[in-house]
């Protein structure tokens, strides 16, 4: 369950109630940023974190996620190599 | 007109009734005559194996004013489109109006302006019209009724279940624009986005589409419920099954990021100038080519095809090659969180 | 959309899939004798069938899909209640769009909406927030409903209302947490489960700690994982390695959005706002110790049940399911969804029978909507 989407904070929008804007692919939505906020809200600003119900529940850790995807793709490269392999061996069958 | 507002007095039959249909109808729609009915001649309709093509639609829509258009573009657009897609040139139109007391005169005449300006896109005029006013709340500000008169050219046949397999399914370009324009614009979720209405008269790409690919089998308005809806209503009447790529699915960046935070799904999304043609593959590039020729065709492609399966299935290979039906709707697409 | 698209690649999907295919024949499953993995999140239910994972996933791999739909745990009485909530004069009734279809023993929220109660869906509890200001005349009732993920949001809220000094906003709170009811699972003698994906979203709140228990006490590997297709699909591979090598460990495959620790300005507001129920009711899975949550009484004033006297420990609440009804066994995977004798037939997402028929993360509406319906066909 709980629908969660990565957004950026782009404008800090209610200092005091802690609320600010953020885009998710061009659509833009108040949110409370309260679960992110370690002091100056305007440090925020540029951050993306995942969005729940119109809270912002945590922040996206960059170095995290490249880590994700660089294993990611390490096999996706090891796939291409291997596709391409076999369709080098399926075209040296077609020559003999 | 003196009045800022409608009131009861504009329906009761009498001078203020009379004076809002002259100031904020007919003067703009200028009809040949003030009976109650349109006299109507057209030398088409004499060919012999000429058709008559008559649809009628009602349209509510909140807001009635919106990103990319308003009740009355979408009330002349749609009844156009309707007629088009069945292969008919659409001629003549009849307007009716049930507005709610309170409603600005100004709201109306921009609606009337839209219809006129539509209206003469499609090249159809409005013949004829009527208006009733009911009490605040019986109705949400203005409810549009169009029926639409045109005529079929003697041979043309467009229908469902004419699709064969191996015909390609086409769209004339981005899903769900309406959908998400109308979302945003309600405000209820309080999301904010450029997109517009998709919302646009289609029988001109009608005639461009059927010309380049004369055996055209079918064609569809994708409106409420969306391509998904319209698909499952093809595959259905033909017979088949129907099979569409995810990745050839054109969708806008807003319209997705709308579907991902509401968990909606784009296929449901109600579109007002989208049309989906069934068309035989040695004929689906010329399609293609006419309709990415006209504005409201630039972002044609082939989204599927018809293919051999149980009736009525429609279903979707996703990005890795998984695949999964795309059934009708259940009731109306709700926002989730979960 | 980044953090999203770079995690749909079927390249690298391929790659997983292959990967996993390897393991599962190493690891000697095959469809008579498969691994029965479960993913606990109804999200990732959703995702499964979504992209069609089932069907490329090797038959060596049966996946169970969980409990975590907080709708379709939600017990008829508690429907029963919001459309009281709801039918009251004075109540605007707020409610995420998910409820609104879920059948109580009369009615839905939406028919009680058709039947003229004041029932408004919005995407946030800040939404609810905001008509409450707007609308000092009438009480705004909002349902609290979701696990840990959606807590911390109506916490904060009720915070926010409490600091506004508002006296016309309340919560129907039905709140529960992830790991009780996946004790009562392991506790289960039919049990057939040998790991778990784990709750992503719920993990970026309550963090990695709270399901050791499933790793140290009852062997079973788990990976908390992200919701697109290579999140989860790199998280099979990783509760398979585990599978394989005979581990049993808590990995996090979704390290980009959850801290081995959680979230402590949500579970700080959980604290403040919420405490444990000694006992709540799950659709399906009857009464759970400490599953469910209420409103501390500091929180009285923005509490619905306290409020409108209605709710949890009232004597019409014991509402028996509807005959014929397996959801139970399907949540707890002693039954597949088209096994059940009345999916398709008398349970439909037109007319929902039981609860995991109705929200569209629910194992029975998932395999409807996405092939199951047919699935019984024999063209598959």
């Amino acid at each position: 369950m709980c629908l969660g989407i990565p957004g950026q904070i782009v404008a800090i929008t209610d200092e005091t109630r802690m609320m600010a804007m953020a885009e998710v692919s061009g659509v833009r939505r108040e949110v409370n940023v309260a679960c992110i906020a370690l002091g100056d809200l305007d440090a925020l600003v540029g951050k993306w974190a995942l969005i729940h119900v119109g809270f912002a529940m945590s922040e996206i850790d960059e170095e995290e996620a490249a880590k994700t995807l660089e294993a990611l793709r390490g096999l996706g490269e090891a796939q291409e190599t291997l596709e391409a392999m076999a369709e080098g061996d399926k075209a040296l069958e077609g020559t003999q | 007109m003196r009045d800022a507002r409608v009131t009861l007095s504009h329906g009761g039959g009498g001078k203020a009734m009379r004076e809002l249909i002259e100031t904020v109808f007919t003067s703009v729609f200028q009809p040949d005559t003030m009976e109650d009915q349109a006299r109507l001649m057209n030398s088409a309709l004499q060919e012999p194996g000429a058709r008559l093509a008559f649809t009628t639609d009602s349209f509510v829509v909140d807001p009635v004013e919106f990103p990319g258009g308003d009740i009355g573009k979408i009330a002349v657009c749609g009844t156009v489109n309707d007629l088009a897609v069945g292969g008919a040139k659409p001629l003549w139109l009849s307007a009716a109006f049930i507005i709610e007391e309170g409603t600005e005169i100004a709201l109306l005449q921009r609606i009337v302006a839209s219809m006129a300006a539509e209206a003469e896109k499609a090249g159809v005029r409005i013949v004829t019209g009527d208006t009733k006013v009911v009490g605040r709340g019986s109705a949400d500000k203005v409810f549009v009724t169009t029926s639409g008169v045109g005529v079929i050219p003697p041979g043309r046949r467009l229908s469902a279940d004419q699709a064969q397999v191996g015909d390609m399914v086409l769209v004339n370009g981005m899903l769900g624009d309406h959908g998400a324009a109308i979302l945003a614009a309600r405000g209820d979720m309080a999301l904010s986005t450029e997109v517009q209405s998709d919302c646009a008269g289609l029988g001109h790409l009608m005639e461009a589409v059927l010309a380049a690919a004369p055996n055209t089998r079918a064609a569809r308005d994708a409106t409420r419920g969306g391509v998904a809806s319209v698909l499952n209503e093809i595959a259905e009447a033909a017979g088949t099954s129907i099979q569409i790529q995810e990745t050839a699915l054109p969708l806008r960046a807003e319209v997705k990021g709308m579907c991902e935070i509401l968990g909606l799904d784009p296929l449901y999304l109600a579109n007002e100038g989208t049309l989906v043609l069934i068309v035989p593959a040695d004929e689906a590039e010329a399609a293609l080519a006419a309709m990415r020729a006209l504005p409201e065709g630039k972002g044609a492609v082939a989204i599927g095809k018809i293919c051999e399966g149980p009736r009525g299935r429609v279903t979707m290979q996703t990005l890795f090659g998984g695949q999964r039906i795309v059934d009708m709707l259940v009731g109306e697409q709700l926002p989730r969180i979960c | 959309m980044k953090y999203a698209d770079e995690f749909r690649d079927p390249v690298a999907a391929k790659a997983l899939l292959d990967e996993i295919s390897k393991v599962v024949a190493d690891i000697g499953a095959t469809a008579e004798k498969p691994v029965h993995i479960m993913e606990i999140c109804g999200g990732h239910t959703h995702a499964i069938f979504r992209y069609g994972l089932d069907k490329l996933t090797p038959a060596g791999i049966e996946f169970i899909h969980g409990p975590g739909c907080p709708v379709c745990v939600l017990p008829m009485s508690r429907v029963d209640e919001c459309v009281e909530l709801a039918e009251r004069p004075e109540v605007i009734f707020t409610t995420f769009g998910d409820a609104m279809r879920v059948p109580g023993t009369k009615k839905s929220l939406m028919q009680a909406k058709a039947d003229g109660a004041d029932i408004r869906m919005v995407y946030s509890p800040l939404d609810a927030l905001e008509i409450a200001r707007r609308n000092p005349e009438r009480e705004v009732v909002f349902f609290g409903l979701g696990f840990e993920t959606t807590t911390p949001s109506t916490a904060l809220s009720i915070q926010q209302a409490a600091r506004e000094g508002l006296t016309n906003f309340t919560v129907f709170c039905n709140h529960i947490t992830v790991p009780p009811p996946i004790l009562a699972l392991l506790q289960d003698p039919h049990m057939v489960l040998d790991g778990f994906v784990g709750p992503g979203h719920v993990s970026m709140v309550i963090g990695t700690h709270p399901y050791d228990f499933i790793a140290q006490d009852y062997g079973k590997p788990i990976v908390v994982a992200g919701f697109e297709p290579l999140d989860l699909l790199q998280s099979v591979l990783m509760v398979l390695e585990q599978i394989r090598d005979g581990r049993a460990e808590v990995e996090n495959q979704y390290a980009r959005v959850v801290p081995e620790s959680g979230n402590p300005v949500s579970m700080a507001a959980i604290a403040d706002v919420y405490e444990a129920r000694p006992t709540f009711e799950w659709r399906g899975l009857g009464e759970i110790d400490e599953s469910g949550l209420r409103i501390r009484p500091k929180y009285a004033a923005f509490d619905a049940e306290e409020k409108f006297g209605i709710g949890y420990g009232a004597e019409s609440r014991l509402v028996a399911e509807p005959e014929g009804c397996a959801c139970g066994s399907v949540m707890t995977g002693r039954m597949k969804p088209v096994q059940c004798p009345q999916f398709g037939k008398g349970c439909t997402p037109e007319m929902p029978l039981g609860a995991l028929m109705v929200s569209s993360e629910g194992a029975c509406a998932a395999y409807y909507q996405y092939g199951g319906a047919r699935a019984i066909e024999p063209a598959e």
